[in-house]
């Protein structure tokens, strides 16, 4: 089905229950706006459906709902669909435009996705913690990474619940094949909300700092068909190594170079095994939890395949 | 492929040594001159990186002017031979410290080298070198071996390139890696794992290992 023939279908959907309105004509009413005229799809469906609220004599938020599906928030997989969530506000971000009212995380029991409402459509504003059914919002796509846009039309009713929200954490085995630079006895910006690793001594927003140091290991985990690069934050590197952030400073100091940690740190954990699940952030998995594969490898179930090809 | 964007990292193949030694012809699939070379795999993969573990059974230092060292390191089904010079100076220092046997792990990229004869010998160039226990390397002979019969049972599936790649340059019959496979896992089951009666990194070359000398290849 086409994009358009789609959008049809949905319009025909929700007007479904106030006109007869055939996907065909609503198609035509697309193709015309977006073919012709050249106005961007959101555009056009907000065009073709205020033609037919009007027809219906309806107000905007009197269409969409019960129309649209109720969507959990990791079953969200493609741009542009009106949806329902009722789903927990985990995080507010701070809004990097003017033009953006409210940003931040949403979370229900499949997972967590970013929300984003802005000044114009004038929404009663969420707040961290609570939980709430969000009628028709939007999709939205960037690199394979989806969100949900809130709108005009998009209905606010907070409810008295909680969600237990999931983690749509990963779980990836394999062997640890290298240890990136940036890893070992770092020393992080100390400027407020900042943390950047400093090279040389140097932040690249603040420039020359008093650094403070951190532990951390960017690792890349191969399991001969995928790379995976993770990243072990302070307590995570700390129980893996059995090397405390004290006890690295140490041995930097005897050392006179930072340098000594990471080379520890290569020798006692690469080539090894591990199973690591966390949370996917761009390109890393963070470790929340990581175990060193030392059971005895069964090669049973692999010797059965052989025997059968 | 654009300045900006990070070129994925080459994902470490997992091969037992006999396959890897039957490997010779070695491509680009772009023009760049910084693109990576991959050596194609009998059973039909490309490998710009491999990850071994096996027991080190020699090392000598080769090397005229500079220290140039050479390991062989020993799998259930033949000898991986790396070579680490001024270039790799981690693994280089690991071989020097190391004393034969050891259980290690391996990290390195393939490369091909002409002999007068004619014959292509293929090594191993190290990224990194490590002593790993027994469990570690059992764990990789039975993964190796799950690796590889992945890979025959897709070398006759229509649109694998690789596998027509390897059948129009080695001409040779796939079931022996299943053979060796095969028998890399009944070795482990025989052991019970520790067939090498040592643990912590220390072992003892398999029987007849040892003896191959004339298949070194040169640097």
């Amino acid at each position: 089905m086409s994009d358009l023939r789609t959008h049809a279908a949905e319009i025909a959907e929700q007007f479904s229950d106030h006109l007869d309105v055939e996907e065909d004509e609503v198609e035509e009413r697309l193709h015309n706006l977006v073919e012709e005229y050249r106005v961007p799809i959101e555009e056009a469906r907000r065009s073709v459906i205020n033609s037919y609220l009007e027809e219906a004599g309806l107000e905007r938020d009197e269409i969409g709902r019960g129309g649209n599906d109720e969507v959990h928030l990791a079953d969200i997989d493609q741009d542009e669909q009106w949806i329902d969530v009722t789903a927990k506000v985990v995080e507010l971000w701070e809004p990097r435009s003017d033009s953006i009212a409210q940003v931040g995380l949403l979370g229900d029991e499949s997972g967590r996705t970013k929300f984003v409402a802005f000044e114009t459509s004038d929404l009663p504003k969420l707040e961290e913690g609570a939980v709430y059914r969000l009628g028709n919002v939007v999709t939205d796509e960037y690199q394979g990474n989806f969100s949900v846009k809130l709108n005009k039309t998009t209905s606010i009713e907070e409810l008295d619940e909680d969600i237990e929200v999931g983690d749509d954490a990963i779980t990836v085995e394999g062997a640890l094949v290298d240890i990136q630079s940036g890893s070992g006895l770092i020393k992080r910006c100390p400027e407020e909300g900042c943390t950047r690793v400093l090279q040389n001594g140097r932040c690249s927003e603040h420039g020359d700092v008093e650094g403070e140091f951190d532990l951390r290991i960017k690792g890349v985990l191969d399991d001969g068909e995928e790379v995976y690069e993770v990243i072990f934050g302070r307590d995570v590197t700390e129980d893996l190594t059995g090397v405390t952030l004290e006890e690295a400073q140490q041995m930097a100091m005897d050392a006179l170079d930072t340098t000594v940690v990471v080379d520890e740190m290569r020798e006692d954990l690469l080539g090894t095994y591990y199973r690591v699940s966390g949370p996917e952030l761009g390109r890393y998995v963070l470790a929340d939890d990581i175990e060193r594969l030392t059971e005895p490898a069964d090669p049973e179930a692999v010797l059965i395949k052989a025997r059968s090809i | 492929m654009s300045a900006n964007e990070i070129p994925s990292r080459e994902v470490a193949r997992r091969v037992f040594a006999d396959e890897f030694n039957d490997a010779a012809f070695t491509f680009k699939e772009s023009d760049d001159d910084r693109a990576p070379v991959y050596l194609l795999l009998p059973t039909g993969a490309k490998a710009n990186r491999v990850f071994f573990v096996g027991t080190l059974t020699e090392k000598d230092d080769v090397g005229e002017d500079n220290e140039y060292w050479r390991g062989r390191i020993v799998d259930p089904t033949g000898t991986f031979f790396v070579y680490a010079g001024q270039y790799q100076p981690e693994a280089a220092s690991t071989l020097r410290d190391l004393e034969p046997p050891a259980y290690v792990a391996v990290v390195g990229k393939p490369r091909t080298y002409e002999t007068d004869d004619g014959n292509v010998n293929v090594s191993v160039r190290p990224e990194s070198i490590q002593v790993v226990d027994a469990a570690t390397r059992d764990r990789w002979v039975v993964e190796t071996a799950e690796r590889t019969l992945d890979r025959i049972d897709a070398f006759d599936d229509e649109g694998n390139e690789y596998a027509r790649m390897a059948r129009e340059e080695y001409d040779l019959p796939i079931d022996r890696y299943t053979e060796s496979a095969i028998s890399a896992l009944e070795s482990l089951e025989e052991g019970d794992g520790d067939e090498l009666g040592l643990d912590g990194g220390q072992a003892v070359a398999p029987e007849g290992s040892a003896e191959d000398a004339d298949l070194q290849p040169e640097p």
